[in-house]
């Protein structure tokens, strides 16, 4: 049987689902919980101190994407941006046209809305991605169409972490703009994996709606942003008091809020550091794995500056995912897997599966994602018991893709 | 890593794991148990010298399941003496497959006319239990046993004892069985749609449709029922 450890290390190995809080953050939002618990729309000092708070975290936060304070809308997180986004364009713009582009690897939250867009009439078209998982900006724009009215590409994938051309695709939608004499099509992207690591400058970018949330960076859940440029115009999905400008009502999650913001400065600060240091912690782990571990192959682009610093997506072939997952679980080690077996519909990962990887390559699939407080020592550590619990696995396989049939399997 | 996080879990405590839509899933000790410690699988140094009369293998490992069991089965008694398996799965298929090995086998082995009446449910029972999702997971047990006592059969000359599984077409156009839709049930469907999906055809004809409800009714009853 597998050798057991003296004692086991938690190793988390999953930022890309969620991210444990800063200490920092936490601090920023304890007064907001209990002492200055005022409702920003009130008119006392109590109610204008906490709008000072949530005035002073717009501020930092569109600093730190160069926009006004004015372009940011808080909401309860990365799915209801995305929803708001795709949604509020959707529905405010209708008379103009009823074509989104999107692509095959979105998150659930664009992917989602899309699909009930389509049963109400709307034409969605999605852009393939190549077999690491890049979309190509010359295919999203040959896809504009007259009634095109939103495009909605991801900056960096939370399963393979191939970082989208999202400054080359919305240059190229300006220009696609400027040339027609439109205002349209509208460019969203989702940011939530790439908020730790990448530049969120929206002028760099040129992207009209992004969305981000807290709980991917060190910062609460139930906290996100969707940035909006000004003049462009959403249809609410939360009516109510009218807040955020109108675009999202109800009562502002002040300590959420102040929290997102301390999380997304600092991780902003921190983002070259930090990213460098995963990206080596990453790459000491795949070379391990191919020292050690026969037949795997590396899914998503090259470790490098094409995909976020902290991704690791590797295959394991003749093993399934899930079942690596729980043994790795038992040795204190937390990641996740592209496997049909942990998701709800039974169906491989949609974004291996968009890649052109076979589906007994999506099911032997695990991601490791690092975060701050990851060291060399968890790659150690998991390298310890990794090609032990492969080798298992392995044994009880019947499947060897790739390989000559054991005779004992014939008849 | 971070301190924060604590393990508190052990070996005697069920794994519990959240699914997407934030409908939980609990595995049972006796599936976890399996799962960790495999019965009677094959291992690398037996695969030359297990002897065996009847072997039987189903499932891709595309659909993301495959399942290899090897029979020793005394031609006099009738009674599976010995077995071996290999099983490419998630956590649970791993357990039914083991804990299946262990039914057959235990007081002094399982006569295979018995072995053929075993239904999921009987796996399952024995498994404390499974998630209605991973239900699936048992049923290719169960078949891959009938495979390998079916092999036994033809290699005995004993055709005609052969089980065959012949599947019905219900729905001639788009080349439906009644097999499909048992598999389909097994994946979750359970209206029309849910089968359309999975099965990745069109509209059904018109005439075939009672028929493929009346199917998935008697199949989720037969297995979720």
């Amino acid at each position: 049987m597998l050798p057991k450890p003296k004692k086991n290390r938690n190793v988390y190995l999953d930022h890309a689902a969620t991210t444990a809080m800063d200490e920092r953050v936490l601090k920023a939002m304890r007064p907001y919980f209990l002492e200055q618990f005022g409702n920003p729309s009130s008119l006392y000092n109590l109610g204008r101190t906490a709008n000072r708070a949530l005035a002073s975290a717009r501020a930092t936060i569109s600093a730190a994407l160069h926009a006004l304070p004015e372009n940011i809308i808080f909401t309860s997180g990365g799915t209801e941006s995305d929803n708001l986004a795709i949604y509020g364009i959707a529905r405010a713009h209708q008379s103009r046209g009823q074509h989104i582009i999107s692509t095959l690897i979105e998150h659930h939250a664009v992917l989602g809305p899309l699909a009930d867009l389509k049963k109400d009439g709307w034409d969605i078209t999605y852009a393939g991605v190549n077999k690491e998982g890049f979309v190509s900006a010359d295919e999203i724009i040959k896809k504009i169409r007259k009634d095109t009215t939103l495009v909605s590409v991801m900056y960096g994938n939370n399963e393979v972490g191939s970082i989208q051309p999202i400054a080359e695709i919305g240059r190229a939608i300006l220009k696609y703009r400027k040339e027609n004499n439109t205002a349209y099509p509208y460019f969203h992207t989702d940011a939530c994996q790439a908020a730790g690591a990448l530049t969120l400058d929206v002028e760099k970018l040129h992207v009209d709606l992004m969305t981000i949330n807290g709980s991917k960076i060190y910062g609460p859940k139930g906290a996100g942003i969707l940035y909006l440029r000004r003049g462009v115009k959403i249809k609410p999905m939360i009516l109510g008091g009218g807040q955020e400008k109108r675009t999202r009502s109800g009562t502002e999650n002040v300590p959420a809020i102040i929290g997102l913001a301390e999380a997304l400065k600092l991780a902003q600060a921190d983002r070259i550091k930090e990213g460098d240091k995963q990206k080596k912690l990453c790459s000491m782990l795949w070379n391990e794995i191919q020292k050690k571990i026969p037949k795997v192959k590396l899914n998503g682009p090259e470790i490098g500056d094409g995909r976020l610093p902290n991704n690791l997506n590797v295959t394991f072939m003749d093993v399934e995912g899930e079942a690596l997952l729980l043994y790795l679980d038992e040795y204190g080690v937390m990641c996740s897997t592209g496997s049909a077996c942990t998701s709800e519909s039974l169906e491989p990962s949609h974004v291996l599966m968009a890649m052109g990887l076979p589906y007994e390559y999506a099911h032997g699939s695990l991601r490791f994602t690092f975060g701050r407080e990851n060291s060399l020592a968890d790659v150690t550590y998991l390298m310890k018991y990794l090609p032990a619990i492969v080798e298992q696995l392995r044994e009880l396989s019947p499947v060897s893709i790739g390989f000559k049939q054991h005779a004992k399997y014939k008849k | 890593m971070s301190k924060k996080v604590k393990k508190t879990d052990d070996l005697s405590e069920p794994v519990d794991i959240r699914s997407s839509s934030g409908g939980g899933w609990l595995y049972s000790d006796v599936v976890k148990d399996h799962f960790f410690n495999p019965r009677n699988f094959m291992q690398y140094d037996e695969e030359e010298k297990f002897e065996y009369n009847g072997m039987g293998r189903v499932g891709s490992p595309a659909c993301g399941d495959e399942m290899v069991m090897w029979l020793k089965i005394n031609p006099q008694t009738e009674k599976i003496t010995d077995c071996r398996w290999r099983t490419f799965g998630c956590g649970s298929a791993i357990a039914s497959t083991s804990v299946l090995s262990e039914m057959l086998v235990e007081k002094g082995g399982m006569p295979i006319d018995e072995a053929l009446k075993l239904k999921p449910q009987d796996i399952l029972a024995r498994l404390g239990g499974l998630p209605d999702r991973k239900v699936h997971c048992s049923v290719l047990g169960d078949k891959a046993l009938q495979a390998a006592v079916n092999d036994y059969f033809r290699r005995t000359g004993q055709h005609a004892r052969v089980l065959t599984a012949g599947a019905k077409v219900i729905d001639a156009a788009l080349n439906v069985t009644d097999k499909d839709i048992e598999e389909a049930v097994l994946e979750g469907a359970r209206v029309l749609e849910d089968v359309q999906k999975k099965l990745k055809v069109g509209v059904f004809n018109k005439e075939s449709v009672p028929q493929i409800e009346e199917l998935l009714r008697f199949y989720t009853e037969k297995y979720y029922g």
